[in-house]
């Protein structure tokens, strides 16, 4: 218990550091972000909009401390302000409808490379120097030296633009109404193919050694010799035996990535105009649309904090080890 | 090149770094295919950012006529939808790719080593201060934390340097931190404390000597890291657009849409180069690994060679 809640307040203090910085940042940077953003709206804002923006970006003439408690206030109460390049929708409504695309991208690449990977990494090292265990590593370690971008950019042109097999752009085809029937499920899913992809791709090599090297490491227990030596079949002993055992670094690592499905693949949603957080986060950057951005990169804050803190509860409960120190 | 990279004047502890172990340390990479392949690549693009005026003189971005033309004799990697040839653009762009990655490679080392000495050196509350800072850092989600940065800095070549820098120390710092700190436990440590050395002389001279590999292999991550969060902030749009560099030759292939109109030429060679100096830079890591860990080196058995086949 005492471990959680010191984790509790590491992340806290986490979470106030990006919040303060949230704040920090345009009181302190050149130049006025509000008339910017006016000049850019073209006399769309209201006058108390342009009042309420300027509070909140800091053109304020209240001391320091003073903006900083209600700005505070105004984050824990869920209150991030109006979208500029939406306007008048709230911020907190514009990500909430992004949130979900982003969450089924990254969430969907990051089960389909866990499962594939451990299972190439258990495979190659349950046959040392075989066919995947010498091909696989290099190829991947190349493969991982392109920038992900560039790969998704080259799985567009390639499967998108040259072969046409797959949809280039959005999560679903214009026009088409979101609802849970199969053709708008199936429409989704296509769309969903080529990023989803090369995200695998470039981090598959990642699962796949770190289960390799744990793998073998359990593979040298005497447990396993025994288990071998009762004239069990080979792949029992490699999945119920060795496997299970060498798989709590993989869950760590898996609980690690959750927190990165969020901002992680802002990238690939750049590439391919996939309507999520870190495809938003970019429109509200060049929007100069400060509010958005700021209430985004509070969000995928947040939520990588917080996937962060429930890896650390489950890694006690699979880990007593932990709790003793 | 691994000479090249020592010689930069970024930290005062590389003539002692490399004071003991020099001769055999060169020889043993020199000798290491991996590091050998590695070493070979990185000249190569370091000989052409420095030749870059030479074999393309005059502005690579200039805007010609000649828009879209597929590779031939005259253009070999063809021309941008504006006109420009792919070819000069793309060793231009080494010159700032490789000055922006070397020099924040070299400046996150540097502060991981000031962060991770201090905090193994004076422990307590320090360490803790410290330790707290790292991981805030750490776990900040990098490259939204990247974006945010570089929307409120003004656009430029020290922006994307400084922006790269802040987010990219901690790693570095978490890495050299917890090093120093076996070291710091050594009984020729306590000794120095014993007998009133500095506290700067302990941190310097007697124990960063001895983290001089994986000082290296940080710094060689760090490189990497500021080649390819350069490429990724500029491909966003966010670095310097007037610049030359692979990330923004990138940023403006997408950008003039040279994959709807099929120009694969375009994107395709700064990513390769990207990718290359990589891979490069990886594969000297690992031989640096390898021959100052002999554990890894002098093993035949294949049985136990799974970390440096792993890595």
């Amino acid at each position: 218990m005492r471990f959680i809640l010191r984790r509790l307040g590491f992340y806290l203090i986490a979470f106030w550091a990006s919040i303060t910085l949230n704040f920090l940042l345009p009181r302190f940077m050149p130049g006025d972000p509000v008339s910017r953003m006016f000049a850019r709206t073209q006399g769309k804002m209201q006058p108390e909009q342009i009042e309420a923006l300027r509070k909140m970006l800091g053109v304020d003439t209240r001391p320091l401390w003073e903006q900083y408690v209600d700005y505070m206030h105004n984050i824990l109460t869920g209150q991030m302000g109006v979208s500029i390049s939406r306007f008048p929708t709230p911020v907190t409504e514009v990500i909430a409808s992004q949130i979900g695309w982003t969450l089924l991208l990254g969430g969907t690449a990051l089960v389909f490379a866990a499962i594939i990977g451990n299972l190439l990494g258990i495979l190659a090292a349950w046959r040392r120097g075989g066919a995947i265990d010498s091909a696989l590593p290099p190829l991947l370690i190349f493969i991982g030296s392109f920038p992900y971008f560039w790969l998704a950019m080259g799985a567009l042109y390639l499967f998108g633009v040259v072969l046409g097999w797959f949809p280039i752009r959005h999560a679903f085809t214009d026009g088409l109404e979101p609802a849970f029937t199969w053709e708008f499920i199936g429409d989704v899913g296509a769309h969903l193919v080529l990023p989803a992809l090369t995200i695998v791709l470039v981090s598959i090599g990642g699962w796949m050694l770190g289960m390799r090297n744990t793998m073998i490491a359990t593979n040298a227990e005497d447990y396993i010799t025994m288990a071998e030596a009762k004239g069990l079949r080979p792949g029992r002993v490699m999945l119920r035996y060795a496997a299970r055992n060498a798989m709590l670094p993989s869950v760590t690592s898996f609980g690690m990535s959750l927190g990165f499905v969020v901002g992680g693949a802002m990238l690939t949603e750049v590439v391919f105009a996939y309507p999520g957080v870190g495809y938003q986060l970019l429109n509200a950057v060049q929007g100069l649309d400060y509010p958005l951005m700021q209430g985004l990169f509070l969000t995928i804050t947040a939520a990588v904090l917080l996937a962060n803190f429930l890896v650390d509860i489950l890694y006690v409960r699979l880990d007593p080890r932990v709790r003793s120190n | 090149m691994t000479t090249a990279i020592l010689k930069q004047p970024t930290e005062p502890t590389e003539p002692t770094a490399a004071r003991k172990p020099n001769r055999s340390f060169v020889h043993g990479l020199i000798t290491n295919k991996k590091a050998l392949v590695g070493i070979i690549v990185m000249l190569v693009f370091i000989a052409l950012a420095f030749l870059a005026p030479v074999l393309f003189p005059g502005d690579p971005s200039r805007i010609t006529a000649m828009a879209s033309l597929e590779p031939s004799p005259e253009h070999w990697l063809g021309t941008t939808a504006k006109g420009q040839d792919v070819l000069a653009l793309t060793v231009h762009g080494s010159r700032s790719s490789l000055f922006v990655g070397l020099t924040v490679g070299f400046a996150s080392t540097f502060i991981g080593i000031l962060v991770g000495l201090a905090s193994a050196y004076f422990g307590k509350f320090i360490d803790e201060a410290l330790s707290l800072v790292t991981n805030v850092f750490l776990l900040l989600p990098g490259l939204p934390l990247l974006v945010i940065l570089a929307a409120f800095l003004p656009p430029g070549l020290g922006t994307v340097i400084l922006v790269l820098v802040v987010t990219g120390w901690a790693g570095s710092a978490r890495v050299l931190r917890s090093q120093a700190l076996s070291i710091r436990s050594k009984d020729f440590v306590a000794a120095a404390v014993v007998s009133g050395e500095r506290a700067g002389r302990i941190m310097f001279r007697e124990i960063l000597p001895n983290m001089a590999s994986i000082v290296m292999g940080t710094l060689l991550g760090c490189v990497i890291y500021g080649i390819g969060a350069q490429a990724g902030l500029e491909f966003l749009g966010l670095g310097d657009v007037s610049t030359v560099s692979w990330g923004n030759n990138l940023f403006w292939a997408g950008n003039e849409g040279a994959l709807l109109t099929g120009s694969w030429w375009v994107f395709v060679p700064s990513g390769v180069c990207i990718a290359l100096v990589a891979f490069a830079l990886a594969l000297i890591n690992y031989a640096v690994d390898e021959v100052t860990n002999p554990r890894l080196r002098k093993i035949k058995n294949p049985k136990n060679t799974e970390r440096s086949a792993a890595k």
